[in-house]
């Protein structure tokens, strides 16, 4: 399971970043929700990777060891709210900046060829 | 001593929250309104974070200090999240109210009817400040950084247009961006230590087996990393000037503290993280240090070769961020202290700079400005249409008090007495070079002549360049177009220059308070203690039981 998880987070930081670098605003938007999804997967897997495990503890004599970490779960619902409301904004920003310029290129304006 | 009414620490986040809020329910038209509430919240936060600072600062004593530790939820410490406000949280939360009175006033005229919801994203804005300055946990520190970027994001656009929605579409992917290695910073922490809080986490470390520290301290590295983009650091850095060019003045004038926000995130989390008593004691100053030192270098080199004044301010918030970097690099409690006092006084100059500028320029066309300097260097061009009917050389009233507006703003940037700026580096310098105690005759370090070295010469290039622009701007115009300006917008930064000479005026007080902050991070065991022994509120029917 741990090789999958990082092999998935792997492929998505690489496209993420790809995306990220090229020069068109629909492909930076791309990329930065592909690394928001690899950074999500990312924190999920630092509270330890465990399945069939509830992550609530009823009462105090348990034992703690059988039971996933809510707080990873917690810092993902998070992130995912503020990185869907950020993509948003970036989206209406983008859809602006294409109005403006009347070019979808991140600076405005395409390169001379 | 001032007893601490319970819900005061919290009064700076909700404050501008339900303020805010309120606004919305309001139609845009009625900006009286509006802004009597966004002011009159200002205020309110001012009054509130002086209260702060009098009850942090309470018994004076350079070891001392009191931090106040607000557990929302009520839960006990290491769980949940909690507020904590100790020297530097108050001092922060003071300066942004400072920050954020006059810029309001100053939008008054002009700004507030460029766009819609302007002081609702302001107010929300000053939210996530206040709240990244007060709170003790690092995934909360998140949230009200997303709080306030996106509040920024929306300030930036603000009034539209091409230039704005370009700089601020790069704005926004450069912080997206970093926000996502802030999250992973955190995530690597939390699984190294297994807890988000400060202080915890400042208990936690020294534990930390050592094959797991590589670990802990790359998750730190890369959450310095997203800091370091919010502070400007070269090479993170050139997103900020045409960010803060495009934005508009008053906006320009909070975020001057908005960078800074960054800086005081490192100093926090830098010294509470890595004590004495863990093996990584110091890590990561050496690139603070040298980061600052080529960020003081970039914005030199921009600052000398800025052609319009708002990109000169630009450069100097990229001065100043390097300044502090490069000061905290050093890692003494003098300089952190001297560091500070630059950090207050260079953000109020920056601030009072950038609504400045707005003014000076509305009188020029802004094409002729940026051309000036190749005007200069290639010789005259012919000579413009037709000559004005004023002959005679007369200085008028508003001119004049834009210009020592401009010399107080090139004093205070390029560090020369009376004003603040000096005291400030003149303290750096001086603490840097007494490494031990006063006359001990020990060897001063390398780092500290060439920190001294780059704080004179980017000194010297702010001069050089700040002459050359009042000149152009004040001097050598034949046929002045005086600026209209009102009452309204030249008071705001009469007051914030006129605070910069209070800050020289009672150096002496200030500087105290400004050596116990630095005494207090340096040794964070009061801020440790108080935010684990923090004690739970009683709920008051249950107080007799007890």
């Amino acid at each position: 399971m741990e090789l999958v998880l990082s092999l998935g987070i792997g492929v998505l930081v690489a496209s993420g970043v790809w995306l990220l670098l090229r020069p068109r605003t629909y492909q930076v938007i791309i990329g930065l929700s592909l690394l928001g999804y690899a950074v999500n997967l990312f924190i999920f897997s630092m509270g330890r990777l465990k399945s069939n495990a509830a992550p609530v503890v009823p009462g105090a004599e348990v034992d703690p060891s059988t039971f996933a970490d809510p707080i990873p779960q917690a810092l993902v619902l998070t992130a995912i709210v503020i990185g869907f409301a950020t993509t948003a904004l970036f989206l209406v920003v983008l859809l602006a900046a294409r109005g403006f310029t009347g070019t979808d290129h991140v600076d405005g304006r395409e390169p001379e060829r | 001593m001032i007893p601490a009414p319970e819900h005061l620490v919290i009064l700076p986040i909700v404050l501008p929250l339900v303020a805010g809020a309120l606004l919305l329910f309001f139609n845009d038209q009625e900006r009286v309104l509006k802004a009597t509430i966004t002011i009159g919240t200002a205020v309110a936060l001012l009054i509130v974070a002086i209260l702060l600072l009098r009850i942090a600062h309470a018994d004076g004593r350079p070891g001392g200090g009191r931090v106040v530790v607000y557990l929302l939820g009520n839960w006990p410490p290491p769980f949940a999240i909690v507020l904590v406000l100790d020297r530097l949280a108050a001092m922060m939360l003071a300066l942004t109210a400072v920050l954020a009175i006059p810029a309001l006033v100053f939008s008054i005229v002009r700004w507030q009817k460029a766009g819609p919801n302007y002081h609702t994203l302001f107010l929300f804005l000053l939210m996530g400040l206040n709240g990244s300055f007060l709170t003790g946990d690092l995934f909360n520190l998140f949230v009200f950084f997303e709080v306030m970027l996106a509040a920024s994001y929306g300030l930036v656009l603000h009034s539209s247009g091409s230039l704005r929605v370009r700089a601020g579409l790069h704005y926004i992917a450069i912080n997206l961006a970093a926000s996502l290695l802030f999250l992973i910073g955190v995530a690597m922490i939390y699984g190294v230590t297994g807890t988000l809080n400060m202080a915890d986490l400042a208990l936690r470390i020294p534990k930390v087996a050592p094959e797991s520290m590589m670990m802990l301290e790359a998750g730190a590295g890369i959450l310095g990393i997203a800091f370091l983009i919010k502070a400007g650091m070269w090479p993170l850095s050139f997103w900020l000037p045409t960010t803060y060019t495009a934005a508009p003045a008053p906006v320009a004038a909070i975020m001057a503290i908005m960078s800074k926000v960054g800086v005081y995130v490192i100093l926090r989390l830098s010294l509470l993280f890595f004590t004495k008593e863990t093996v990584s004691f110091g890590f990561g100053t050496n690139v603070l240090l040298l980061g600052g030192i080529l960020t003081i270098t970039f914005g030199a080199i921009g600052v000398l070769a800025s052609q319009s004044l708002g990109r000169l301010a630009g450069f100097s918030v990229l001065v100043s961020s390097g300044t502090l970097l490069a000061s905290l690099g050093l890692f003494e409690v003098g300089v952190t202290a001297g560091a500070l006092l630059y950090l207050v006084s260079s953000t109020i100059a920056i601030s009072a700079f950038f609504l400045l500028i707005e003014l000076v320029e509305r009188g020029q066309d802004q094409f002729a400005n940026v051309l000036a300097v190749t005007v200069e260097a290639f010789g005259e061009g012919e000579e413009d249409e037709d000559v004005e009917e004023e002959v005679g050389v007369t200085i008028p009233g508003t001119l004049a008090i834009l210009g020592i507006s401009f010399g107080a703003c090139a004093l205070l940037l390029a560090g020369l007495p009376p004003l603040p700026g000096f005291v400030a580096k003149f303290i750096i310098i001086d603490a840097s070079f007494n490494h031990g105690a006063l006359g001990d005759t020990a060897t001063i370090p390398s780092a500290a002549w060439w920190l001294a070295t780059f704080l004179v010469l980017s000194g010297l290039a702010s001069l050089i360049s700040m002459s050359r622009a009042g000149i152009r701007t004040f001097w050598a115009p034949v046929d002045v177009v005086i600026p209209r300006v009102q009452l309204m917008e030249i008071i705001p930064i009469g007051v914030l220059l006129a605070l910069t000479l209070a800050l020289t005026v009672q150096a002496g007080p200030i500087m105290r308070f400004m050596q116990a902050t630095a005494d207090n991070l340096h040794d964070p065991r009061i801020y440790i203690e108080s935010v684990v022994d923090a004690p739970r509120s009683v709920p008051r029917g249950r107080e007799a039981t007890r």
